[in-house]
């Protein structure tokens, strides 16, 4: 075993990049579910949005574009779950277990003719000075966009929902729909666009790993980070920064135990394998026994009767 | 500052099955505490609903000083100067005071401004409000001043208030009271919904009655009598209950240092609870809403435990007793909230019957079913306690919730209980199913069950109980016997004004 092949710049990088699918996955459904929606469909839109993306830029050859249609493969699902929910005030569980199965399907149909492609690569960062930095360089200034995007989306919707009204609207729909409706906010639009950005994030995060982490396209290559994403929003107690916490110590795991792998351990890999999502969630449910609960009104269905 | 503020004319709005509103018209004046009169069901709801935008009208007009008035949602109603404090829905238990009210404005100014605001505004009527308290924590009374300076922030011409009395002490609802006169010196209206006819005797200028959706009749409360009120909304004579008098026998339940957390987050621990309860007695047990009231209730039917000697009944502890283990004794108990805690919505009558009258009943044998007897076992709940159902195979919700009432009650009832325990037992019940669920409690009593009756509802409590107690913040005063007790001893006994002070604009 050999330990000193671990490069710790190298290995800060990878973690970066390996939780950036949860990170935007997990921060999308946190909108969600603080609207007051459970929808357990991130795997199905994440796959979804894999294939869409993936399609899109072997066709344009423009990463960017696929991209945005990988937003747009993940909102179009959420829209079915939307329609489902909201209007047909169907079960929001079962629903989104359908959207997951249904997803995995889809995607299979659509990626048939597309396995075994080589996408064209996503352009890295690479600013003069910053980018050549020792240590610093390689961690921080040298991945492509959509990690500082997903970092930025972070803040972003920390900012939103703790500083503007249209954050305080979300969150007092989320917390007591009925009250809401009463004091004559829409609940309806609100909770299916919140759903429609959980789409989107679902599907840029599904994107990024056919596009950037892996990059080809196989069947099911989501592998479960849609349900590590769903257990992410739970366990970092609805908040922002805990997501963007949870999926570093997810990536990083996952990273220092390929690491491990490869440097020949002495620990069976199934129980390396395993450590990211044990020791994920261990840290998380430790730092949810505070007191900070659920949306009041997570999963319960809205109708505006009477 | 006495010209015509809101004009209602013809006022109709009906639902699949139900007609809410017939033809209603009244008026309301500046500066005039108008009561809205009639009980539950007879469309006070659908109508306040409609002058708040929230819900359309079929037919009919209204006018807003002599203008058109259709509201076509709450934030039109808003800006017309319609302000609303909402009996049930309308807080949001994760948020703060500033942000509770922020929601209910159309234009809120930056946080700390609004918080600087709310201060201002709170102690200049009266309700003192920290703006940076999360709402769950406040007390009842406290989140209903977060309504009122909700309302008060908007400068309204008309302000519509439901059941604001039922969770505060008397103390609260006179200085509440001088609040309310002081906003309609400056002229503005408020329509005042309550059940409690004595306080709209005390506060309102007039009155109009509904019944069954149908104006009925009007009245200045100064000069009508809270008897003819009450007739005038049920449209029947009133039958009061009457109590047997029997004596007293002996000690069945005896409570000593009980002390419990609460189950739930914002709930009230009981703190170190004593009580006596001898046979054929009924103990009513006052306070505010959420002064321990759901916890007690819980200790007693076993549904949460506590120390074994804590509670004994007939001497045996039976502190660590299950729900079934109780009901085997004899302790019988029916919770407040008659849909999900005493009754499954969902599941009929005969089942809802089952569930609690299984052991005592023997509805089951060698756990299987007796369906026949318990069919007959829920027939003759509905057919004694006068329930309104077409019959024991009815879901649970599907009936009105002073039918429901009648039925979890005498559900209990009928398993001949040595002690019965109810929580609010007449709570969102109109009078007359009201009236027959005292009597029959007071019935139960003279039998020699000794009962305790949990309510909000000080003039239930006085007209069936023979000794008064208080719980106020988990712990219960001293027992006292009801005779005699004045409505300002009761008050004191309920934990005073809370901090609460008469307005000083």
């Amino acid at each position: 075993m050999d330990l000193s092949a671990i490069n710790p710049a190298l290995l800060l990088a990878s973690l970066l990049v390996a939780a950036t699918p949860i990170l935007l996955a997990g921060i999308g459904e946190l909108v969600v579910e603080r609207a007051g929606v459970l929808n357990l469909g991130v795997e199905g839109m994440m796959i979804t949005g894999a294939i869409c993306g993936f399609m899109a830029t072997i066709v344009t050859g423009t990463p960017l574009l696929g991209f945005i249609f990988a937003a747009l493969g993940g909102a179009g699902l959420a829209f079915l779950f939307a329609l489902l929910t909201q209007y047909t005030l169907a079960n929001q569980v079962a629903s989104g277990l359908a959207l997951t199965l249904f997803g995995l399907g889809l995607s299979s149909l659509l990626g048939q003719d597309y396995v075994g492609l080589k996408p064209p690569s996503t352009p890295q960062l690479d600013i003069p000075v910053l980018s050549d930095l020792p240590f610093l360089g390689t961690v921080l200034f040298s991945h492509d966009l959509m990690v500082y995007f997903g970092i930025g989306l972070v803040a972003a919707v920390w900012a939103v929902l703790k500083y503007t009204r249209a954050g305080l609207v979300l969150r007092a729909v989320g917390e007591n729909h009925e009250a809401a409706h009463a004091l004559g906010y829409k609940v309806v639009r609100i909770r299916v666009l919140a759903i429609l950005f959980g789409g989107a994030c679902a599907g840029l995060g599904g994107a990024y790993i056919s596009l950037v982490r892996v990059p080809q396209w196989t069947e099911g290559m989501t592998a479960g980070a849609g349900w590590i994403a769903l257990a992410l929003v739970v366990f970092a107690s609805w908040k922002p920064w805990r997501v963007l916490l949870g999926a570093w110590l997810f990536g990083g795991v996952t990273v220092l135990q390929l690491n491990f792998q490869a440097a020949g351990v002495a620990i069976p890999v199934e129980y390396l394998s395993m450590s990211p999502y044990i020791i994920t969630i261990v840290v998380l449910v430790i730092m949810s026994a505070d007191k900070s609960r659920a949306p009041a009104s997570l999963g319960r269905i809205f109708h505006a009767s009477s | 500052m006495t010209g015509t503020l809101l004009k209602i004319e013809g006022l109709t709005k009906a639902y699949p099955g139900v007609v809410a509103n017939d033809q209603v018209s009244f008026e309301i004046n500046e500066g005039e505490t108008h009561a809205l009169l009639g009980e539950n069901g007879a469309g006070k709801s659908t109508l306040v609903k409609m002058i708040y935008g929230l819900v359309k009208p079929d037919s009919g007009t209204m006018q807003m000083h002599g203008t058109p008035f259709t509201p076509a949602e709450p934030r039109a109603a808003r800006a017309a100067g319609v302000a609303m404090v909402f009996q049930h829905f309308s807080l949001f238990d994760a948020l703060n005071v500033a942000e509770n009210i922020a929601l209910g404005m159309e234009n809120p100014p930056a946080m700390r401004d609004l918080a600087e605001k709310i201060r201002t505004v709170s102690e200049a009527y009266g309700l003192p409000l920290d703006p940076f308290r999360t709402v769950g924590d406040l007390s009842a009374g406290e989140r209903q001043r977060v309504e009122i300076i909700r309302c008060l922030l908007q400068d309204p011409k008309l302000l519509i208030m439901d059941e604001p009395t039922s969770v505060l002490t008397p103390q609260e609802v006179e200085i509440l009271f001088e609040t309310l006169r002081k906003l309609t010196a400056e002229g503005v209206a408020i329509l005042y919904i309550s059940h409690k006819l004595e306080e709209i005797r005390a506060l309102c200028d007039a009155a109009t009655i509904l019944r069954l959706g149908k104006n009925v009749g009007t009245c200045v409360p100064a000069e009508t009598s809270a008897r003819d009120m009450a007739e005038l909304m049920v449209g029947s004579e009133l039958q009061t209950p009457k109590s047997a008098g029997a004596a007293l026998g002996e000690v069945v339940l005896d409570i000593a240092g009980l002390s419990m957390p609460s189950p739930s987050a914002f709930g009230t621990a009981l703190r170190n609870i004593h009580l006596r309860l001898r046979a054929g007695e009924v103990l009513g047990i006052g306070g505010v809403a959420g002064n321990g009231q759901d916890e007690l209730l819980l200790a007693l039917s076993g549904e949460q435990r506590c120390a074994a000697s804590a509670i004994k009944f007939k001497g045996a502890p039976i502190g660590q007793l299950s729900p079934n283990a109780r009901r085997a004794l004899g302790l019988l108990t029916a919770p407040e909230e008659r849909l999900g805690h005493a009754a499954a919505p969902n599941m009929s009558l005969t089942e809802n019957a089952l569930l609690t009258g299984n052991l005592r009943k023997k509805l089951s044998q060698n756990g299987f079913l007796n369906w026949s007897k318990a069919r007959n076992f829920a027939s003759e709940i509905i057919e004694k306690f006068d329930v309104r159902t077409p019959g024991p195979d009815n879901a649970a919700r599907s009936l009105s919730g002073g039918n429901l009432q009648k039925f979890v009650i005498g559900r209990e009832v009928l398993q001949e209980p040595e002690v019965l325990v109810v929580n609010q037992p007449t709570w969102g019940v109109d009078a007359s199913a009201a009236a027959a669920i005292r009597q029959a409690i007071l019935d139960l009593a003279a039998g020699g069950t000794a009962v305790i009756v949990i309510s909000q509802d000080l003039d239930e409590l006085m007209e069936v109980a023979d000794n008064f107690a208080a719980l106020n913040e988990g712990r219960l005063t001293e027992v006292r016997p009801t005779q005699g007790l004045t409505i300002e001893e009761i008050g004191l006994m309920m934990g005073g004004a809370h901090g609460m002070e008469v307005a000083h604009v």
